[in-house]
Formats: C-alpha cells, sequence, structure tokens
C-alpha cells in the first residue's frame, strides 16, 4: 500500500515536472497578458504590456517573451519568467505577428499598417532591413531550415515567398480572401496560408510555389459565411493540422495528407489563435469575443477545460517551464 | 500553367529595365516608394493597364443643417484614390496597373457625352457618384458598348428594379436594404411600434417608402404617421433652438403610443432637429439618430482600423460611405483582374458577374454580387455619429440561401428581367 503509494506520488511528480509549462495570452482589448500555469490551468498573473498586444512568441530558449504592442509601434521583450519588462524592439508601425529565424535571430514583423515587413535584430535591437509586400501584411511563417519566409497579405490575397538569405520577395501566389496566417509543415515541404474571408486554407507547394490543394470546411447549423480560418497549427510528426476557425467557434481537425476534416471541435466564440503545449499534448486555443481560451486533448481531440482570461484574447504561446 | 509561365517570366527579368518603364509609364510604387533595401524590382515586360473612369455629378446640394455635416469636396474621389492605390500594391505582383480618370461636372448631359466620348477612345470600366436619373441616362448611352458600368451611390430601388440595366453593377447599397437593416434591429429591440415621420422631398417618401414595406416584412407596426412641412423660410426648420425647441415638441405631440421615431429625411432638412426633443422621450432612428449605411467612420471590426487608418492618411480626413461604395467598385474591378490575371474588358467583367466572384470589404465576410439584378451583398451598418451601434442581418433573420438576402428585395419579388446570364445561376 504504502510502495503503491510511493510509486503514485512518483508518477504524479514525473508527469508535473514533463507537463510543466506556462502559457502567455494577449488581450487585445486590455493591453495585458493573462498567464496561465501548466500544472493548475489557472491564470496566475496578468501582466500590463503595451497597447493592443497581438502577436506573442518566445525567443532565446523561451527566456525572451516577444509581443506586438500594435497601437504602441514596438515589439516589447518581457523575462518569461519573471515577467519583467527588459526592453522595446523597433518594430515599424503596427506590428500584429511575427515570426523567428529557426537559428533565434532575426525577427521577422508583419507591418499591417505599412504593406512591409521589417527585419529586426533581437540582440541589437537594430532593423536589419524592410521588404516590400502586398497590402495589410499579416501571417509570417519559415520554414525548419529557415530559408524560405512567407508572408500573407490581407487585402492583396497573396503568400508572398521571401528569401531569407537576400530578404527579397521571390514568388507570389494568389490565395482566397483575405489570408490571414501561414504554417510551414514540419519538413518544410509545404506551407499552408488561412485565408479568412475566403473560408479556405490553401496548401501550397514550397519547391514549385504552386497551390497543390485546398482544406474546405462544412459544419451543419453553420452558415458557410461563420466559418474564416484564421489560425494553423501542424503537429511535429506533421500528420494533423488544427485550423481555428473564427466566429464558427470551432477548430477544425485535419488530416494532413488527405486534407480531409477529421473532426469539428466546440470551442469558445471567435477563435483566432493556437498553441501546443510542449509535450503537444494539449492545445490552447484564443477565443475573442467569449474572453477565454480552450484547452483541447489532441490525442482523444476533446475540449477539456475554458480558462477566462482578459478581453479578446489574441495570441498565445506556451514555454517549457 | 500559363500562369505559371507568365510568373516565370515576371520573376526572369527584373533588375534590368526597371527604371526606364517606371519613368515610362510612372508606375507609382517607385515613384517616392520604398528606398534601398526594400524596393521591388519590376517586370521587365510593361504591365498590363486597367483604366477606370470615375464620374461624379457636382450639382449643388442644399446645405446640411449642422456645419459638421458640411460634405468634402473629394466625397468619393478618394476612395477611389486609396482603391487605385490598393489595386496597384496587388498589381505590381501580378504585373497589373491600374490607373484613374476623373470626369466631374454638374450638367448630366454634359457627363454622358464626355463618357461616350472616353469610352469611345477606350475605357471600358465607369465607376459613377451620379444622380439616379443620370445613372440611366449613362447605361443606356452606353447600351451594348463594351462598358460597365458601378452605381457607387444612387440607392434608389428602381435601379435595381423596373428600371434595371444589364451594363450597371451597384456597390451602395439599395433603400430597402438600408430599411430592412434598421427595422431588423428595431425588431431585435421589440421596438416594434413606430411613429413615422416624413420629409416633402422625393427621396424622403422614397426612404418612408422602404420602412414601411420593412415594417411589414419583420412586424413592425407605424402606428403613426405624419409628414413634417419644410419650407423655404419655414417656421419649423429656420430659427435659432429656442425655436425648434417649441415646435419640435409640439409637432410630436399626441402620438399614438411608440417605441421609437422613425424619420424619413434624406435631404437633411429637419431630421437633427428631432433627437432630444421629441414630446415622448422615444429614440430617433432612420436617416438621422441611429442610422444605416454602408459605412460607418469609426468601424474597427474585421481589421477595418488598418482600412480606416490607410484612408485617413491618403484623404486627410474619416471615410463617408460613398467614399466606401467607390472604393468597393474599384477593388471588386481589381479583385476580378487579379483572379483572371487579366486586363481586358471582357474576362474582368465575366469574372464579376461569376458565381465565383467575391471581393473582401473589411465587413466580416465576403461580398458578392446578387445574379439576378448586379446589387452587391453586404452586411449594413448601424450607427450613431460617433460609434457603431451594430450590424445587420441580425441574429434569427434567417434565409435559405444567404443572410444577406433578408436585406432589400430578394430574387422571388424583383421586378428586374434582365437577359439571361451565361454561367450556371446562382443558388
Amino acid at each position: 500500500m504504502l510502495s503503491r503509494l510511493a510509486a503514485c506520488a512518483a508518477l504524479l511528480l514525473s508527469t508535473a515536472t514533463a507537463d510543466a509549462f506556462t502559457a502567455y495570452v494577449t488581450n487585445e482589448k486590455d493591453n495585458t497578458v493573462s498567464v496561465i500555469d501548466g500544472t493548475t490551468m489557472t491564470v496566475t498573473k496578468t501582466i500590463k504590456v503595451g497597447q493592443r498586444p497581438r502577436g506573442i512568441t518566445l525567443a532565446k530558449n523561451g527566456e525572451w517573451l516577444l509581443i506586438c504592442a500594435s497601437d504602441d509601434n514596438t515589439v516589447q521583450v518581457f523575462n518569461a519568467r519573471t515577467l519583467e519588462f527588459i526592453k522595446n524592439l523597433p518594430s515599424g508601425p503596427d506590428p500584429e505577428l511575427f515570426v523567428l529565424h529557426p537559428t533565434g535571430n532575426p525577427l521577422y514583423i508583419a507591418n499591417e499598417d505599412d504593406n512591409i515587413v521589417t527585419v529586426v535584430d533581437i540582440d541589437s535591437g537594430k532593423v536589419l532591413t524592410e521588404i516590400s509586400v502586398g497590402v495589410e501584411p499579416e501571417g509570417m511563417g519559415i520554414n525548419p531550415a529557415g530559408t524560405v519566409l512567407v508572408n500573407t497579405s490581407e487585402t492583396t490575397n497573396m503568400a508572398h515567398f521571401i528569401d531569407t538569405a537576400t530578404n527579397q520577395t521571390t514568388d507570389h501566389v494568389l490565395v482566397d480572401a483575405r489570408p490571414r496566417y501561414a504554417e510551414f509543415t514540419p519538413d518544410g515541404s509545404q506551407v499552408w496560408v488561412s485565408s479568412e474571408i475566403g473560408g479556405t486554407v490553401s496548401v501550397i507547394d514550397v519547391q514549385t510555389r504552386q497551390p497543390i490543394g485546398k482544406v474546405s470546411f462544412q459544419i451543419n447549423g453553420v452558415n458557410a459565411d461563420a466559418i474564416q480560418p484564421v489560425g494553423v497549427r501542424i503537429t511535429r510528426d506533421g500528420k494533423r493540422a488544427f485550423i481555428a476557425l473564427g466566429p464558427a467557434n470551432r477548430v477544425a481537425v485535419v488530416d494532413v495528407a488527405t486534407l480531409k476534416v477529421e473532426r469539428y471541435l466546440l470551442v469558445g466564440q471567435r477563435v483566432w489563435q493556437l498553441a501546443f503545449t510542449p509535450d503537444e499534448k494539449q492545445l490552447f486555443t484564443t477565443n475573442g469575443t467569449s474572453n477565454d481560451v480552450s484547452i483541447i486533448d489532441v490525442e482523444k481531440l476533446r475540449v477539456t477545460k475554458s480558462v477566462k482570461v482578459g478581453r479578446y484574447p489574441w495570441g498565445v504561446v506556451v514555454a517549457p517551464f | 500553367m500559363e500562369e505559371c509561365e507568365a510568373r516565370r517570366r515576371i520573376h526572369r527579368s527584373r533588375a534590368v529595365c526597371a527604371l526606364a518603364i517606371a519613368l515610362a509609364v510612372g508606375v507609382p510604387w517607385l515613384m517616392g516608394g520604398p528606398s534601398g533595401a526594400h524596393a521591388q524590382s519590376p517586370p521587365a515586360t510593361p504591365p498590363g493597364i486597367i483604366d477606370i473612369l470615375l464620374i461624379r455629378e457636382t450639382a449643388a446640394k442644399p446645405a446640411p443643417l449642422s456645419l459638421l455635416d458640411i460634405p468634402p469636396q473629394d466625397e468619393g474621389l478618394a476612395g477611389a484614390k486609396l482603391a487605385i492605390a490598393d489595386n496597384n500594391n496587388t498589381g505590381r505582383f501580378l504585373n497589373q496597373q491600374f490607373r484613374l480618370d476623373v470626369l466631374a461636372d454638374a450638367a448630366p448631359d454634359v457627363l454622358v457625352a464626355e463618357a461616350q466620348k472616353r469610352v469611345a477612345q477606350g475605357q471600358r470600366f465607369l465607376v459613377l457618384a451620379v444622380q439616379p436619373r443620370t445613372v440611366l441616362m449613362l447605361a443606356d448611352a452606353l447600351k451594348g458598348q463594351d462598358a460597365l458600368l458601378f452605381n457607387a451611390g444612387a440607392p434608389d430601388e428602381n435601379l435595381r428594379e423596373e428600371d434595371c440595366r444589364a451594363n450597371v453593377l451597384h456597390t451602395g447599397p439599395s433603400r430597402t436594404m438600408l430599411a430592412d437593416a434598421l427595422a431588423q434591429y428595431l425588431v431585435w429591440k421589440q421596438w416594434r411600434r413606430w411613429f413615422l415621420i416624413v420629409g416633402p422631398q422625393p427621396e424622403d417618401m422614397a426612404f418612408a417608402a422602404a420602412m414601411r414595406r420593412a415594417a411589414t416584412r419583420f412586424g413592425a407596426r407605424i402606428v403613426e404617421d405624419r409628414a413634417f412641412p419644410v419650407e423655404t423660410g419655414s417656421r419649423r426648420a429656420d430659427g435659432g433652438h429656442e425655436q425648434i425647441q417649441q415646435q419640435i415638441p409640439l409637432f410630436t405631440q399626441n402620438a399614438a403610443a411608440h417605441d421609437v421615431v422613425v424619420v424619413a429625411d434624406e435631404a437633411g432638412q429637419f431630421g437633427e432637429y428631432l433627437p432630444f426633443r421629441t414630446w415622448d422621450a422615444r429614440p430617433v432612428a432612420g436617416t438621422q439618430g441611429l442610422t444605416p449605411a454602408s459605412w460607418h467612420p469609426a468601424l474597427e471590426q474585421w481589421g477595418a482600423t488598418q482600412f480606416q487608418n490607410r484612408f485617413a492618411r491618403s484623404a486627410g480626413r474619416t471615410m463617408r460611405p460613398q467614399d466606401y461604395d467607390v472604393w468597393l467598385a474599384v477593388r471588386s474591378l481589381g479583385e476580378a483582374a487579379a483572379r483572371t490575371r487579366a486586363t481586358d474588358f471582357s474576362a474582368i467583367a465575366a469574372r464579376l458577374r461569376s458565381p465565383e466572384f467575391e471581393v473582401a470589404g473589411f465587413k466580416g465576410q465576403k461580398l458578392t454580387f446578387r445574379d439576378w439584378n448586379g446589387q452587391l451583398r453586404e452586411p449594413i451598418l448601424l450607427g450613431t455619429p460617433k460609434l457603431p451601434v451594430t450590424v445587420s442581418p441580425q441574429p434569427g433573420f434567417l434565409h435559405q440561401f444567404s443572410e444577406l438576402d433578408t436585406l432589400g428585395i430578394d430574387r422571388p419579388e424583383t421586378k428586374c428581367r434582365l437577359p439571361a446570364r451565361a454561367g450556371p445561376a446562382a443558388k
């Protein structure tokens, strides 16, 4: 009995450490970031950040928390553990989303108000260059090798391919209306681009720069106009994609090989961005109009919990501690 | 395959005669555009040109009651300029260039004669910011020619109904769309008893008729219907606040029990006097108070913030509904040209009329044209002067094909009989 208890305790302890993580959620209307403890799944802290925080990511092996403070025209850097403010990075006007080079530097920032992508060295805090793209740049994705960057422009309706060696655009692929997000498959062979108004996700072959498929959605009882794909996340094994469908209040689970939707998971309202936990067992969704995040069990494909955060949760990132 | 080839051609060559072409055709994105690091190398083949003609009827309108409502000189034009810039930003990646030409005059005859001349010279796409009669004059004068007209402003129902024309698309909402949008919200609010106050102008009567139709359609009742007499030098409309403060309560006295005052005063001659002055404490909606429109200058949803900012930077003021209607017309052309990668009239016009056509307009859903009369389906914003209040269609107003078709005259009711168009009939 005692030994069983001890084993139990040991198991609990080990899972606790293995599963330890912290989720950070930007609240667009509150100018705050909610910090969620992964063990208790509760908001443990809410920190004040710049105005209209949207895109959020980690840098320096998770030590830095980077936040697009869109209305302050800056990217803010916080210590991810202590939550102390470190510095501001130049971002160009109205930074919305960004992506870090796989080597950890530089940072590529979409400037929604200015038709450019700004490239910033996060150590020196210097703008390295600006890349001219279409109207209202938003989605940012980079291949695992760090050689190809894709930016989507919402009003131009294109995925712009950028060569990271030269920082020049090389190809412009038309997709459906209002492309929001670009996500590479883990093998770097495809990039998935969600089109919010078009209601589809285009799959583009990275080698040929040609669209090779499209994911479409149909949900009984939900008007097609309300199905608006935004955030996309693909599992590390490259098998499954999770796609946030905005005001359809669902996350679609898609088989990457066949591009068929396996299931729709009902989450909070206007689901926007997604983030896996480090062990990829759970997925966080930000639900803009219901002011909460939903947590999805990735194996069972079930929504297990919702956690109330601030107003208009927008972006989410999870750190492995 | 063709697309692929074209793109390769574009990319092959970039740097070579960049400057020469830029100087020759005045490519806007190189002139005063970004320098050095993020300058986009242009294609070597000359871009395909898409010319758009904006026609503005500049007849004097009566002065508005409020100094805040004096229309800007470039109303509509500013929307066209922004859309051209947006189109060109996309066009530079597709080797397409959009050019705007403007025709402005107070006399419809002059506009028609000049438009005919321009079409003979090769103009194909005309965006109209003109009076309803002038829309018909232009449509008839250009009938059968390679010219497509966009009515961007005249809300008159007859242009979409008995007087509909095969060569006209409408990007501004019709009066019944506006009235239905407002009515749905009033019914959603359970403000079902309406006190209708109607001005003397034909447009006022038309708006009132649209509200009466909407009441029947959505289950509201007009419990009181009064005509507001406006005459030049009228005792009611003139004078300082002392008189208005006496006259409006008097005019609205002894009305049947009502939930809301609905005012029909498109000319803006008295409606602004109603809020806070009615005999009974009731909200005012219609052409003043809570108003339906295609655009609101403070809309921030659906990415509209960036759009509003872009407009403000380019025009130096906030966006008005007519700017938006014109922007949508020019953007629709840009969208059709981008999707077809074409610059010729027939391909672009066919795309605009095809069931595949859709355009994003910062309203949270795709906008499409009704195939039976060329009217753009679009959500309608209801707002007070400072802020949007809601967006119609309202929840619960359902439709078998598109909820946007709960706004305005629907397919089964239409009086428009256009010759059957190519392609499958839209659902």
